[in-house]
């Protein structure tokens, strides 16, 4: 027992706080649904990406076997399983996004950051997504997502100003 | 009941069905046949290979058999152009990024999807892009893999789910990245594991040690029975011009259903072991020199003959192994008896032998294998269950899944797959003093009296609310079982075990039955391998020696069936006994230093793939095979060995034309049947020394497992040579308190 308690123990105050919240959301028994919320939680938490050992972490506190988590976290593309920068940015690159020039916005990005799509910063804090598919906001396209938050109408000025404004 | 029932059409042919059943399962039990990769019987169903297309009237689209219950008036046609059309476009998706490596791959002429696309395939590809190809995983020393070849029809996902319990190959990534995998590099540790090659219908997850080395069409199919627990799994052994390439099992519902142990499957890569004994071998003045066999023989009868007459017939000692087979079994007991000596027996790792004249007719289950997983109530006493038995642990899982309470009580905590109502091992008392406490346990709640031969065991024993907790789920509605492992059989204290336990079983209604070391440990029993009984069961005027004493008074001879000392027997000092005896002749499959060291005559006998013969299982199941290969070098089926050596020794009725007669005649004194499933002894049972039992590694069990480097590679292997293996068996004590 002591070796689960240990591996639980990766996963901070707030991250067992928002898993606890989720699985509360589910008929007993039912925690494998929370897997997803716990995953993105966790991701959080290690700033960008998930390891191994946290993901057995969730398992063990869910009380499933690790495989089921991983299957989740490699299912799903908001998931990193590789060590990755902590700001996700990711340029949507759709039908809509691309009639509307996000081609030139994609290189405008990888020429300011010294980066291409895949690859993160050196100093580990820009990760920019590989690609990214529709996220619903064809209205005012071109549009990225910076982690949780959409910008739209981009121009090289306007993307300039993002990236220069994060943390 | 006619409730129950649907009427259906398929292809034109009314049929009927239960309510509930899918349409697959119909098909199959009326003989039509719907392509397949994902379905099968034991497994949930996934329905994600499609290739079960079939066409119901009215429904809008071909429908999956696997996964469509029947229902009344349906009308299916399995055969139909738009059922073809469907099940052969499904097949050409499969074939998309299927590679073209069918001459290079273990699984060509044994494969699904080879099979069905020659009848379902196209002969022309449409596909001329790129095919995906998927790195291999390590999976360990048994199962290889070659993931480029796998459908995803997520079977090996789904065993580990449902049969192992423990989940370790998942399925990674979506859509054309989608792979089988454990995700973090780990080898599949499940005494079950091995299933997953008879699982996977295509070349991706393979027998790891028969690799590359023979064809399906090449080989040869031989039934037999395995040698290595009390379950007796049906199996078949491949053989490509007489050597044994494989095991895979064999279908038996009341035995092994459809799945084969790692130990039972992998064990058969140790027959052509370099250990082997390939000819008669005599030790003259202290130098060993290869001999003829009628030679060896007639040294040996001369031996024996000069020392009975010497030193009477009781300074020999005569030692079957568990995995000796009927056969053999009933020629030692004729041999003794004809040289007129009860020093006889197989029991090599019992060490109290107290209560022997209260064993049963053999050691027995109680009930049939197939049984216990319709029980409701379990109880196992002293195990490791999935080390001794593994086939029954799975049983005992299906048990529990279907909401059986199962409890353990044993020295140590092993890992169960499946919910355990209650564990008491050494932290919450010796196995004695908590059969005690159960015991004590039972009378209250029942309100009856303790039985006269445990009470002052019993007297003033406490117990919890556990105690109470396993009492009453043993007492409940359905049957319940009490089944003692080998642990406790092993036990020092066995007797007192079984009484109490006996007890137990006498207050709550449970069945009470025991497992067994080896494959025939039953068979040894009834052929009267003991020094207590003759065959059938007959109680010995004379009675001999038991393993145990013939080691600790040693005897002027043995005669020793396929026993390697050092790790077969746990008497202490076993080995010196043997080495300072005047005659020890051993029929043996291996020779070891140790063996060379003990013994004066040397006869090779072939392995359990190599001679015809006789298990009977733990639940009374007498199980005949015939041999596979020919034994190795100029070894010899040692039932065929002891005929001559009995004629050789001037003893009558040893004229045998075959294993089946020796059987026969068995079969005609002591029938086939279960044994009795209650305690019949009165032996006074009494709480003394602590806990002092053996736990055999799962691969250590017999000179074959032992020689299997597959095997001994696995998490459950030991890290040691079958050398040091030996001395390490005798020695490891499993914790007492």
């Amino acid at each position: 027992m002591t070796d689960a308690t240990n591996k639980t123990a990766l996963l901070s105050e707030h991250t067992r706080h928002e898993i606890d919240h989720w699985v509360a959301k589910f008929p007993e028994g039912r925690q494998r649904s929370a897997v997803i919320a716990a995953l993105r939680a966790a991701q959080h938490q290690n700033e960008g990406y998930l390891t191994p050992e946290l993901m057995d972490a969730i398992a063990e506190y869910l009380d499933l076997p690790s495989m089921q988590v991983y299957e989740v976290a490699s299912f799903y593309s908001m998931f990193e399983t590789d060590p990755v920068g902590k700001i996700h940015v990711s340029v949507c690159t759709n039908i809509s996004c691309m009639l509307n020039g996000s081609e030139s916005i994609v290189e405008h990005v990888e020429k300011k950051l010294g980066i291409k799509t895949g690859e993160s910063t050196p100093d580990g804090k820009i990760f920019l997504k590989c690609e990214e598919e529709c996220l619903a906001a064809c209205n005012n396209a071109p549009m990225m997502m910076v982690d949780h938050k959409y910008y739209e109408n981009l121009t090289p000025e306007k993307v300039d100003e993002i990236l220069d404004g994060l943390e | 009941m006619s409730d129950d029932l649907v009427n259906l059409e398929v292809n034109g042919e009314p049929v009927q069905a239960r309510k509930g059943q899918m349409l697959i399962e119909v098909t199959d039990a009326n003989e039509v046949y719907v392509p397949r990769f994902c379905y099968h019987e034991k497994l949930s169903i996934a329905a994600n290979c499609r290739m079960c297309l079939v066409e119901v009237e009215k429904a809008p689209k071909p429908l999956p058999a696997c996964a469509t219950p029947v229902a009344e008036g349906m009308k299916v046609f399995t055969k139909s152009p738009r059922a073809i059309s469907a099940q052969k476009a499904t097949m050409e998706f499969l074939l998309v990024n299927h590679p073209l490596d069918c001459p290079i791959c273990d699984q060509g002429g044994e494969c699904e999807l080879q099979d069905l696309s020659v009848g379902y395939g196209s002969d022309v590809s449409r596909y001329t892009e790129r095919k995906r190809v998927v790195k291999d995983k390590n999976l360990g020393p048994l199962v290889s893999t070659d993931m480029t070849r796998c459908i995803h029809c997520t079977r090996c996902v789904r065993f580990g789910q449902e049969i192992q319990g423990i989940q370790q190959l998942g399925t990674v990534g979506r859509g054309d990245r989608m792979e089988i995998s454990t995700y973090v590099e780990r080898s599949v540790d499940h005494e079950l594991s091995g299933n997953i090659i008879d699982l996977c219908p295509v070349g991706a997850l393979n027998n790891k040690p028969y690799r590359f080395s023979a064809r399906a069409w090449e080989m040869t199919q031989h039934a037999s029975i395995s040698a290595h627990d009390c379950v007796g799994s049906n199996l078949y052994f491949h053989v490509q011009n007489g050597h044994v390439k494989r095991a895979v099992p064999r279908d038996n519902e009341a035995v092994n259903e459809t799945w084969l142990s790692d130990r039972d499957r992998f064990s058969c890569h140790a027959v052509e072991h370099n250990d082997r004994l390939l000819r008669p071998r005599i030790k003259e003045n202290g130098e060993w020199r290869d001999c003829e066999w009628v030679e060896a023989l007639e040294h040996s009868s001369t031996l024996i003959q000069g020392l009975v007459k010497d030193k009477g017939a009781q300074s020999l000692g005569i030692l079957a192994s568990s995995c000796s087979t009927l056969e053999e079994a009933a020629l030692l007991g004729k041999i003794a008896q004809g040289l007129g000596t009860s020093n006889i027996d197989h029991r090599c790792r019992m060490v109290d032998f107290r209560d022997q004249k209260a064993d049963s007719q053999f050691p027995s289950l109680g009930r049939r294998i197939a049984q216990l997983e319709e029980l409701n109530s379990i109880l196992v006493v002293g195990s490791n269950l999935r080390s001794e038995a593994p086939i029954l642990a799975h049983r005992v899982r299906k048990a529990a899944l279907a909401g059986a309470s199962v409890s353990f009580l044993s020295t140590e905590k092993y890992e169960y797959l499946f919910p355990v109502t209650a564990y008491l091992d050494h932290n919450a008392g010796s196995i004695l003093a908590n059969l005690a406490a159960l015991v004590a346990a039972a009378a209250e709640l029942t309100a009856k009296p303790v039985p006269a031969h445990v009470a002052a065991a019993v007297a003033g024993g406490k117990f919890t609310e556990q105690h109470k907790a396993i009492v009453s789920s043993l007492m409940g509605e359905g049957e319940s079982a009490i089944v003692l492992g080998l642990q406790a059989v092993r036990h020092a204290a066995w007797a007192d075990v079984r009484a109490l336990a006996g007890a137990l079983s006498q207050l709550t209604g449970a069945s009470l039955g025991e497992l067994s070391e080896g494959a025939n440990s039953a068979g040894a029993s009834l052929a009267g391998v003991l020094p207590h009984r003759s065959a059938g069961g007959a109680v010995r005027e004379v009675e001999g020696l038991n393993a145990l004493q013939m080691m600790q008074e040693p005897r002027s001879a043995y005669l020793l069936a396929s026993i390697e000392p050092g790790a077969d027997l746990v008497a202490d000092g076993a080995v010196d006994a043997l080495k300072a005896a005047d005659a020890v002749i051993v029929m043996a499959s291996f020779v070891s230093e140790e063996l060379l060291a003990c013994a004066d005559v040397l006869l090779p006998v072939g392995t359990v793939a190599e001679t015809s013969g006789t298990f009977v299982n733990v639940e009374g199941r007498w199980q005949s095979f015939a041999g596979a290969a020919r034994p190795l070098g100029e070894s010899r089926p040692a039932w065929k060995v002891l005929r001559v050596l009995g004629n050789l020794l001037d003893l009558e009725g040893f004229d045998y034309d075959s294993s089946e007669e020796i059987r026969d005649e068995l079969l005609a004194r002591v029938g086939e049947g279960v044994a009795a499933s209650t305690y019949q002894g009165d032996h006074v049972a009494a709480i003394t020394a602590p806990d002092t039992t053996r736990d055999i590694p799962m691969y250590a069990v017999d000179g074959l497992v032992r020689r299997s480097l597959p095997l001994q590679q696995t998490g459950a292997g030991l890290p040691l040579n079958t050398a040091t293996i030996a001395a390490e068996v005798v020695t490891a004590e499993a914790g007492g308190n």
